[in-house]
């Protein structure tokens, strides 16, 4: 460490900061019941009886214990009167939305996980569900939060369906998918919930998660926690290998894509590393008219949680010179144990330009927001 | 730099701690088995309130897989990102010499000592009998 | 400084195994019988990693006259050795006998692969080192095995595949780290995976080309489990050496891993120093592919983030096709370097090559 984290950077009264897009961030059902209420009652009973069912080894546990209590959240966000952080609007305009005068919440809902359902007829009714809950519980109250669709991308009827029945609802702007699923997103077989994607004019939120059931890396499951979360960012550059050289991109040029809570220090290097190898295989993948970077450049954000801390924390701005500012837009992820504070995550001076693209312009015009 | 009353000797037992506003300055004192430290509200790292963040022990090493819990209640977990710190020097447990909390100089005053003043109490009403936690600030 | 540079070592050769038929002079008497009887000799067991004939893997003019590359020891000798006139060559055999889930079977064919690479390489060329195949789910035959090429101080390495069945910080794997760190030997860590698990976690890609990319996500896990278990606590002399992993992807993994060690270190309490200090101090990585940026003053940027001398090491990865001609490392490497990447370093990290 070559400087001391002593005082922040950044003030309040920032005006580039007030008002931000936050590109992530996460309502909570009070009780795990809430959702009930909106799900048919075949489902409903499912629910209670066999219950959810993924690729992993505990009923309500992730794989990798977290180091806080509630699968790890910030500890300050528990609301008093009980429930599970996030899962009360009062106390999330007073940490959040209010605290920074927000202008828009991009909701990226984990829960129902009809996503990692395995039998995709539930999944895509625990997706529909969480869907409602989302806008009615959230959109309806507090109009400044954002509803994902989330949909299962094994069943790929129900998803194009629930793709198409929120379209035209101003209250859901964007389609969210665990990226971590049975096989890599760019594969053939998924094209066509991407295309209703793109025909439909949503941007698609590629928040980590997901079930695969295949090791957190490609030699064998980790032992520890301190393993699973740096791995984070190899997920999501497998993901971003498998759109642009399966062809997505080119299939769909206009489809939008963001990574969330993947970090971004990786991508450039990534870009690098494949246009280098592309021009040795290039015959293996003659559907590709640009080189992965170019693809990379035009098709694919970023959002910045959990903040990449370099040793020298300038070389952050270096970082986000070769990404293209215009690409980064900042995410808070309330109220994990990991989220970002707006005015601290950075240890070193943005420009005020590319401020305002970070904080605030980049993600109005990804999402399609009004300013 | 003026001498604070924050709270009264036995307000804060043993691996308790008080949040105290003196010169409008949030500071969490903290009763480390009998001895009371002040330590600044505030995570060097993003900010975060430490109060509240869980008091612990120093889970320590010496090889893979022996483990041993050191210092019980001497450290501090920030609520936030987890980031540890030593109550008594504020010195983060991972990078000890360049991140640290603010420490406040904290001591144990009788009643009448502070009767000859100066100092403030503006929420603590001081009793020439009783004992007090005095933070400088 | 140019290539042919004085005194330069070349950390990644790959001799080939024309067919898996030479082994059988190899094999003890009970396991040319055995693999006789099967007909395996007559069976294909390159790695399914590393298909001979993908360009990437075989530079057009370092195929052999007959065979595939890096079969033949007149043109080896003469392409990689002669050619880049290095002082010494590390030669590392990719082959499937590591992969075979018989741990006995396995074994075998790393004994043979290793008697092999002695006597009809390392025998025929006094420039020529090597590392020891092991059969890496198999701890105690590997240690064995590392223990009876041992005596023999061409072999300077144990040689390991990034991508196995479990990650290779598991205490498991930790006889094999013992009797290397006994012996002076590096663990060389090289690209490539067995097919045990899919090589990314989002499932089994399609083309080669994610493959090949995924290695360098491979060797980011691969830093994480060792460093996370403790393997360098434990181990305290022991080095490690990525091979064919790509470099420009180490500043970013050592911010990450710093990060979380400092709000998740108390699950791993062992930890004494962050993750990046311990990969200054224990890990090397040879320079192809390099994976660099599009000019010099960015490729300057990210030497001074990996911001350690003795972290980089020469490498040709012949006769895989990373450049062309002699243009074996990238433009803008500081000047202060080239001597520590070429020699220096090595010669640090393989006592072996000196004594
Ligand atoms: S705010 Fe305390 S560790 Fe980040």
């Amino acid at each position: 460490m070559s400087t001391t984290v002593q005082e922040p950077a950044v003030q309040t009264s920032d005006e580039a900061i007030l008002g931000f897009v936050d590109c992530d961030v996460h309502p909570y059902t009070k009780t795990p019941a809430d959702l009930d209420a909106f799900l048919p009652e075949r489902w409903r009973k499912l629910r209670h009886s066999i219950g959810n069912r993924s690729r992993s080894s505990f009923v309500g546990a992730p794989n990798y214990p977290r180091m806080s209590p509630g699968v790890g959240m910030r500890m300050d966000s528990w609301p008093k009167d009980g429930g599970h952080p996030g899962s009360d609007l009062a106390m999330m305009r007073e940490q959040l939305l209010d605290a920074f005068a927000v202008s828009y919440g991009m909701m990226m809902p984990l829960l129902g996980r009809g996503g990692d359902e395995r039998n995709v007829e539930f999944g895509a009714a625990l997706c529909s569900a969480a869907n409602d809950w989302e806008a009615q519980v959230w959109c309806d109250n507090e109009p400044r939060l954002k509803a994902a669709i989330q949909i299962t991308t094994e069943y790929t009827e129900a998803a194009i369906k629930e793709i198409e029945k929120r379209a035209g609802d101003r209250r859901f702007t964007h389609v969210m998918i665990p990226p971590r699923g049975l096989e890599p997103l760019g594969r053939r077989r998924y094209w066509p919930i991407l295309e209703a994607c793109a025909a439909n004019g949503f941007p698609i939120a590629l928040h980590l998660g997901g079930t695969s059931g295949h090791p957190s890396t490609g030699g064998g499951w980790p032992s520890f926690y301190h393993e699973e979360h740096p791995s984070y960012p190899q997920s999501k550059e497998a993901l971003v290998t498998s759109l642009v050289t399966e062809g997505v991109f080119e299939h769909l040029p206009n489809l939008r894509v963001a990574l969330v809570e993947g970090g971004f220090a990786w991508l450039p290097s990534l870009s690098w590393r494949l246009d280098k190898h592309y021009q040795r295989l290039r015959e293996e993948v003659p559907h590709l008219k640009m080189l992965p970077s170019e693809y990379i450049r035009r098709n694919i954000w970023v959002t910045t949680q959990p903040i990449e801390e370099p040793e020298h924390p300038e070389d952050l701005i270096t970082t986000c010179e070769w990404i293209g500012w215009d690409r980064i837009m900042f995410s808070t992820d309330y109220p994990h144990w990991d989220q970002d504070d707006p005015r601290y995550a950075f240890k070193v001076k943005v420009p005020e330009k590319e401020k305002r693209m970070l904080y605030r312009e980049n993600a109005l015009s990804f999402y399609n927001l009004e300013a | 730099m003026a001498r604070h009353v924050v709270a009264t000797v036995g307000e804060i037992p043993p691996g308790g701690k008080k949040v105290v506003n003196p010169a409008g300055r949030e500071i969490c004192v903290y009763n480390v088995n009998g001895e009371h430290y002040a330590l600044i509200n505030r995570c060097p790292h993003e900010g975060a309130a430490l109060s509240y963040g869980h008091v612990l022990g120093c889970f320590e090493s010496k090889r893979p897989g022996e483990y041993q819990l050191t210092r019980k209640g001497e450290m501090l977990r920030c609520p936030w990102h987890g980031w540890e710190f030593d109550i008594k020097t504020g010195q983060s447990w991972c990078h000890p010499e360049s991140v640290k909390a603010r420490t406040y100089k904290v001591e144990v005053v009788p009643g009448e000592l502070l009767a000859k003043g100066p100092f403030v109490a503006e929420t603590v009403q001081v009793k020439i009998d009783g004992e007090y936690v005095v933070v400088e600030v | 400084m140019t290539i042919p540079a004085p005194g330069a070592i070349d950390c990644d050769i790959h001799p080939a195994l024309p067919g898996t038929h030479v082994l059988l002079p190899y094999l003890d008497e009970y396991w040319r019988a055995h693999v006789r009887m099967r007909g395996l000799e007559r069976d294909n067991y390159n790695a399914a990693a590393f298909p001979v004939n993908a360009p990437i893997n075989a530079r057009p003019d370092w195929k052999p006259p007959r065979g595939n590359a890096g079969c033949d020891f007149d043109t080896l000798r003469t392409q990689a050795l002669d050619g880049f006139g290095t002082k010494f060559a590390i030669c590392n055999v990719l082959h499937g006998a590591q992969a075979i889930f018989s741990e006995d079977l396995s074994a075998a064919f790393c004994r043979a692969i290793n008697d092999w690479v002695a006597k009809e390489w390392l025998d025929r060329d006094p420039r020529l080192r090597a590392s020891i195949v092991v059969p890496m789910h198999s701890p105690e035959l590997a240690a064995r095995e590392i223990e009876r090429c041992a005596a023999d101080q061409r072999f300077v390495q144990v040689l390991v595949w990034e991508m196995q069945e479990i990650p290779l910080g598991r205490r498991q794997h930790w006889p094999i780290y013992r009797v290397a760190e006994q012996l002076d030997l590096p663990i060389g860590i090289h690209a490539g995976s067995s097919y045990r698990h899919p090589p990314t976690n989002l499932g089994w890609p399609s083309y080669y080309l994610e493959d090949y990319i995924s290695w360098s996500t491979g060797f980011a896990g691969v830093l994480n489990s060792l460093i996370s278990e403790g393997v360098f606590v434990e181990f305290p002399r022991l080095k490690v050496v990525l091979m064919e992993s790509g470099v420009t992807w180490l500043p970013a993994w050592m911010w990450r891993a710093n990060k979380t060690w400092r709000g998740v270190r108390a699950e791993v309490p062992w930890l004494e120093k962050s993750p990046a200090e311990y990969a200054r101090e224990h890990v090397r990585v040879t320079s192809q592919p390099f994976d660099a940026p599009p000019n010099a003053a960015m490729l300057r940027k990210i030497i001074e983030e990996i911001d350690c001398e003795d972290m980089l090491m020469f490498s040709t990865d012949y006769p895989h096709w990373h450049f062309d001609g002699n243009d074996a490392l990238p433009d803008g490497l500081p000047e202060h370097l080239l001597k520590k990447i070429l020699v220096d370093n090595a010669l640090k990290t393989y006592p072996r090559l000196t004594s």
